[in-house]
């Protein structure tokens, strides 16, 4: 990692504070003098034998310092075990002031790899975009938007605390200067691959490499990570698990050529997917794929991502297959473990779906850690071991195959790359391109005996004068041990002086951030909250609904149920067959043109928590005592088992005398038992809400309360997963606790109530 | 063309190689088939990278096109753009980007030509 020494002014701000939101408007000022403060790719800090709470963790890096950990967690003291690898959300929404925000929430559920994705068409562009234009399925990729994405992640890491790898693409037709840009402006990773622009953007195959060898070469320079554009294939091919033996050749190829332009291996990452999912054995198909990638490729990294060539609209679909691949990169290896988002399928993902995929991820890793401890890959399995084998055999007859043809450019022209036939085997349905056709085709030039480049990090022949030099690959007379560098011909280069880094603004007045800023300054100002998925004020919300009718008419009758709840814009962006004639599951999507000034609501104070010694002397001094039960038909006693027993944390943990008379107790007996006990408590749990249960127990047990005297004389306290405190009131009694609730909540509002009451 | 998949025809020569031997197979072709393109980049340059060799003189990026475009369109992208306004900043004692930018708006392209010919 090359890092450069800190940059003040450059529009420094405060640290985050994480109870304010990100501002964007002050983040833009100074963006002219901000510089990265570092530069090249970040791997995760591995901690072996890690202990968090009573657990210790084989595969986990170091932790947070803030972070949101997974549902569960409460249970677990909120540990949030960081898995090994680098974790990736892709976020694509078209305007990079509201892509940082996303990128914010990412970061605390713990994604380290922001991966920005470009507008379309951008690859078809020459030269760079400047400015902050609006982008379609991805931002602009420009200086001004990479220096204050960058900013804002400086901003994040340090909030987090650990560093966040930015990440774009440089394809197209402006790879070069692409890299340049990223390597000035503290990019720390890139997709890059001359074979997605010869197969997937139509870009000529001469100019592709030609411009491929520089832009990997700066990239080098500062340790930018590489990843590859195999997996494309797969997302492309007809019958995607027969790419298998060309997914090995594609990585092959961009690896050794990186390599031979001057990437070290370290840097080089490999875009692998398991190619197949249910309801083919896709486990079964993908395993001996995946090891016989990382047999031939050991020396390189893995990037695992997900497979989107069989992802429909299933939110609970799309998130399965991505478990199950997950699976694969815990018996295999991941040092990037990307991730897509579960609505991939039916949207450019929203803001939560980046979450949901992050924490699928992290779950899965988590949840997974130290397997291969336990469970190992047989590779003696004799279907195993002939697949890999045979995996392996078929790329070596490709690149025979290729040879024989005459090398690279002649095999694309004869279309062998993304056949879905199982190579040897043809399916005649490859993409074939032209030496002489595509984008750019015959803009390659050959350097002249007099070529000079009079900068660092320049790729291929270059005449410096004598004296001047570079490394290996750049040209020059004297080698490494050179007196001067070649940007010395012009005192100093870009690379080796950020304050010769030029800047542009804004080009256009009306595409551009600060007129989008505009449009929404009137929410943010007042505070008002307007829901959204992608974009500030947006508007759009998900109702999700069963509809007793069969697809077609229940995908209808959405709409017109969308209009009654004043949605615009009604579209069903998803809807699966419960029954052809028994129902349909829809989820409708509406833009909800309304705001929300939190100024005008009323929200219930949040319950205070007191110290244990606080409790504990109160009750003491007091002999509290209290009679506990679940009421009505009802077997459930978890829940109150973890508000009372000690050993969750529960009231007994402060000297509450609690008698527990069970499950399924009529509420007469639960007040005869605190009259006879003398107890100042009632609890009890009302888990079954149907017929609201719930509520006739609790106004009964208050009405009793009443006809035998004692009211006065008792805390009435309900519990359950369907009780919220302010219902419980209205229904008699004196608190309700619902989901979430621990003992410790319980017992400040006891020792509260009762000094009040002067009980 | 459409082909069966003859794989077990074709794999006889494989078959006494060990897993080791398969492996370092499959790179060795890997390079000969990388080797000729590696050579095609070390040779050539394109009007992308003769803009990035001016992004790093300091150039800014409409500027890095006009100039390039004009170099192009003179037939000069072989000798490197970035020669070029190397040539003019030193015979006119200015920094680079200063330069481009005369060589943008079409002036002091008659030094260029003095040297490599062309239209001026």
């Amino acid at each position: 990692m090359s890092d450069m020494a800190p940059r003040p002014a450059g529009g420094a701000m405060p640290p985050l504070d994480p109870d304010e939101k990100i501002d964007i408007a002050a983040l833009l000022e100074g963006i002219a003098d901000y510089r990265p403060r570092r530069k090249g790719w970040h791997w995760r800090e591995q901690v072996p034998d890690q202990k968090l709470h009573k657990f210790v963790y084989k595969e986990t890096s170091k932790g947070l310092k803030n972070s949101i950990p997974l549902p569960a967690a409460h249970y677990f003291r909120d540990i949030d075990p960081q898995p090994d690898c680098v974790v990736t959300s892709e976020i694509a929404s078209g305007r990079f002031e509201d892509d940082i925000r996303r990128m914010r929430m990412a970061a605390w559920h713990g994604a380290d790899h922001i991966m920005v994705i470009r507008t379309a068409g951008q690859s078809h562009m020459a030269g760079l975009l400047e400015g902050t234009p609006e982008g379609v399925g991805g931002i602009a990729v420009t200086r001004k938007q990479v220096r204050a994405t960058r900013k804002a992640l400086d901003l994040i890491e340090d909030e987090v605390g650990r560093p966040i790898n930015f990440h774009s693409y440089v394809s197209g037709v402006a790879g070069p200067e692409m890299a340049v840009m990223f390597a000035e402006e503290g990019v720390n990773g890139a997709h890059q691959d001359p074979q997605y622009n010869v197969l997937y953007r139509n870009i000529n195959m001469y100019r592709s490499f030609v411009d491929a060898a520089v832009a990997k070469h700066v990239m080098a320079s500062v340790r930018m990570a590489q990843i590859d554009g195999a997996h494309n294939a797969n997302a492309t091919a007809v019958e995607a698990w027969n790419v298998m033996p060309e997914l090995l050749v594609q990585h092959a190829i961009n690896s050794a050529y990186s390599v031979s332009v001057g990437m070290p291996k370290d840097d080089i990452c490999l875009s692998t997917v398991p190619p197949d999912a249910a309801p083919a054995p896709c486990m079964r198909m993908d395993l001996p794929y995946a090891v016989a990638l990382r047999d031939l490729f050991g020396e390189y990294k893995m990037r695992a991502q997900e497979n989107t060539r069989y992802m429909e609209a299933d939110g609970r679909d799309a998130t399965v297959s991505h478990v199950m691949n997950l699976v694969i990169s815990r018996l295999t290896s991941a040092d990037i473990q990307s991730t897509i988002t579960p609505d991939e399928g039916r949207n450019v993902p929203w803001h939560y779906n980046n979450v949901a995929a992050v924490n699928t991820a992290k779950q899965s890793l988590v949840g997974m850690d130290g397997l291969r401890e336990m469970v190992k890959l047989d590779r003696e399995a004799p279907e195993f071991k002939a697949k890999v084998r045979e995996i392996k055999e078929r790329a070596v007859l490709f690149l025979e195959a290729m040879l024989r043809e005459g090398g690279y450019f002649a095999a694309v022209e004869e279309a062998y790359f993304v056949d879905s036939g199982i190579y040897p085997e043809t399916h005649d349905d490859g993409i074939g391109r032209k030496s002489d056709g595509g984008v750019a085709a015959g803009s390659i030039v050959a350097r002249a005996a007099d070529y000079l480049a009079p900068v660092c990090h320049h790729f291929g022949e270059n005449h410096l004068p004598e004296g001047y030099g570079g490394v290996a690959g750049e040209g020059g007379a004297a080698g490494a041990d050179a007196a001067r560098k070649p940007c010395d011909l012009i005192g100093g280069c870009t690379l080796c002086d950020a304050e010769k880094v030029p800047f542009i603004d804004e080009l256009d007045p009306e595409d551009n951030v600060n007129v989008r800023l505009a449009q929404t300054a009137e929410l943010r100002e007042k505070g008002l909250i307007k829901p959204e998925v992608q974009w500030a004020a947006d508007g759009w919300v998900v109702v999700t609904m069963f509809l007793p009718a069969a697809p077609r008419v229940a995908e209808f009758a959405a709409l017109e149920f969308g209009k009654a709840m004043n949605l615009q814009g009604c579209e069903v962006i998803n809807k699966q067959v419960m029954h052809p004639a028994e129902g349909t599951l829809i989820e409708l999507k509406g833009r909800l043109d309304v705001v929300v000034d939190p100024a005008t609501l009323t929200i219930p104070p949040e319950p205070v928590v007191m110290s244990d010694a606080e409790i504990k002397a109160f009750v003491t001094e007091n002999k509290v005592k209290c009679v506990a039960a679940t009421v009505g038909e009802d077997e459930h006693s978890v829940g109150m088992r973890e508000i009372i027993d000690i050993k969750h944390g529960g009231l007994e943990k402060w000297g509450f005398a609690c008698e527990y008379l069970g499950t399924s107790v009529p509420v007469e007996k639960v007040l005869d038992a605190a009259i006879e006990h003398a107890a100042q408590i009632v609890l009890i749990s009302t888990i079954i809400s149907h017929g609201d249960m719930h509520r006739d127990n609790m106004e009964k047990l208050a009405d009793l309360a009443v006809e035998k005297g004692v009211r006065d004389k008792l805390l009435l306290i309900s519990g359950g997963t369907q009780v919220t405190d302010e219902l419980a009131r209205s229904w008699g009694m004196d608190a309700g606790f619902g989901r979430g609730a621990k003992g410790i909540g319980v017992a400040s509002f006891v020792v509260k109530t009762m000094r009040e009451r002067g009980m | 063309m459409a082909r069966e998949d003859t794989y077990l025809q074709i794999r006889g020569h494989l078959d006494g190689l060990s897993d080791e031997q398969l492996e370092a197979r499959f790179w060795e072709l890997a390079q000969q088939v990388v080797d000729p393109l590696v050579e095609l980049a070390r040779t050539h340059t394109s009007p992308s990278i003769e803009r990035s060799v001016l992004m790093r003189m300091g150039v800014d990026s409409p500027t890095c096109m006009a100039v390039v475009g004009a170099c192009g369109k003179r037939g000069l992208l072989g000798h490197g753009a970035g020669h070029i306004l190397l040539h003019c900043s030193t015979t006119w004692g200015c920094p680079a980007p200063e330069a481009a930018r005369r060589l943008a708006a079409g002036e002091g392209w008659d030094v260029v030509a003095q040297k490599w010919g062309g239209a001026a």
